[in-house]
């Protein structure tokens, strides 16, 4: 039978921490892609977020989100900003050894339209706040996507433990 | 999820031209779940959302909860005994010149004792961003699920691949 979920890379971060993540060279043979993570940053905040670039890119996306901190619920736009934004990541002062959970959809990312992609994300703390979002984006740039780079919105480290990994799937 | 064998293309379809339904039939009930996963350019006036109905039940045996942002506030909404169940964000103007992705999560849906249930989340970014949850009130396994918009048509180009999960 096909293998049509694949693992394509992961990345798990060591000791030291990783200020970026970076999956290169993807091939053009899925349909799809998914990046699933467990992260968290050593940002000095409950919670940071991920900047996503696609092909290293750094101009022409635009999102909207729906966001819910465990109070209220929000609807956002950021539009012609320079990388995906909108994704929250638990970060140092959250409970310890609390890692927040994202994925990373991108449908049709070899082909030549306009890339757009979805993202689920959420933390969590044993506190009143923790976050959720969901996010409709767009990249208006029709070259197929051969790099996804994952770093913190606010130059921190993701810690060790954390990880992503990147799978294709083929719907063939 | 585990990887490989147990996410598995049932069917997929690429339109080569403007159409007003995908249909998807024939579906085997060998796999525990069903993903449908859409990529979808959409051309039409003032219609709405993208809807669905399974194995051509076309009766009041719909209902569906949702959450949307559309970038400046956030609804909630229900609609009951409805002739269809919703893919995509429920009232928000249907024309878009981007491409929307849309997941539909089948679960447990060939089995016959219970009625279905199906989440589905729709990602639009020139409209906003929904997720929701309809009920089919039948027992019936689902073997057959049309896809249209309640005005105007897929653009070519949209594509359209159901997958099965199976749990072992």
């Amino acid at each position: 039978m096909a293998n049509t979920y694949t693992l394509i890379a992961s990345n798990t971060v060591g000791l030291l921490g990783s200020a970026t993540i970076t999956f290169s060279s993807i091939p053009s043979t899925y349909t799809d892609l998914l990046i699933k993570s467990s992260a968290r940053t050593d940002r000095v905040n409950t919670v940071d977020y991920y900047k996503l670039k696609f092909n290293g890119t750094a101009t022409s996306y635009s999102e909207r989100s729906l966001n819910g901190n465990g109070s209220a619920a929000a609807s956002e736009n950021n539009n012609s900003t320079s990388y995906g934004f909108n994704y929250a990541i638990d970060a140092a002062t959250a409970t310890t050894s609390t890692f927040s959970n994202a994925e990373f959809y991108i449908p049709n990312y070899a082909g030549s339209n306009n890339k757009s992609y979805s993202t689920d994300a959420v933390t969590e703390n044993n506190a009143a706040t923790a976050y959720a979002a969901f996010t409709a984006g767009l990249l208006s740039n029709t070259t197929a996507i051969t790099s996804i780079t994952l770093e913190s919105a606010n130059a921190a480290n993701f810690v060790q433990y954390s990880t992503f990994y990147l799978y294709g799937i083929k719907n063939s | 999820m585990a990887a490989g064998s147990t996410y598995t293309p049932i069917a997929t379809q690429t339109t080569s031209s403007s159409v007003a339904s995908v249909t998807f039939s024939s579906i085997p009930s060998t796999y525990t779940d069903l993903v449908l996963i859409s990529n979808v350019y959409k051309t039409g006036g003032s219609g709405q959302s993208g809807v669905f109905q399974v194995n051509g039940d076309t009766g009041t045996n719909y209902s569906f909860t949702y959450i949307n942002g559309n970038g400046t506030s956030a609804t909630s909404g229900r609609v009951s005994s409805n002739t269809y169940g919703c893919f995509d964000l429920w009232g928000q103007s249907m024309s878009d010149t981007t491409f929307e992705e849309h997941a539909l999560n089948f679960m447990n849906y060939s089995n016959t004792t219970t009625y279905k249930t199906i989440l589905y989340r729709g990602n639009a970014v020139n409209k906003g961003v929904e997720q929701g949850v309809n009920l089919w009130r039948s027992t019936a396994a689902i073997t057959s699920v049309v896809l249209y918009l309640q005005a105007g048509s897929f653009v070519t180009g949209s594509t359209f691949t159901l997958y099965g999960i199976a749990a072992a």
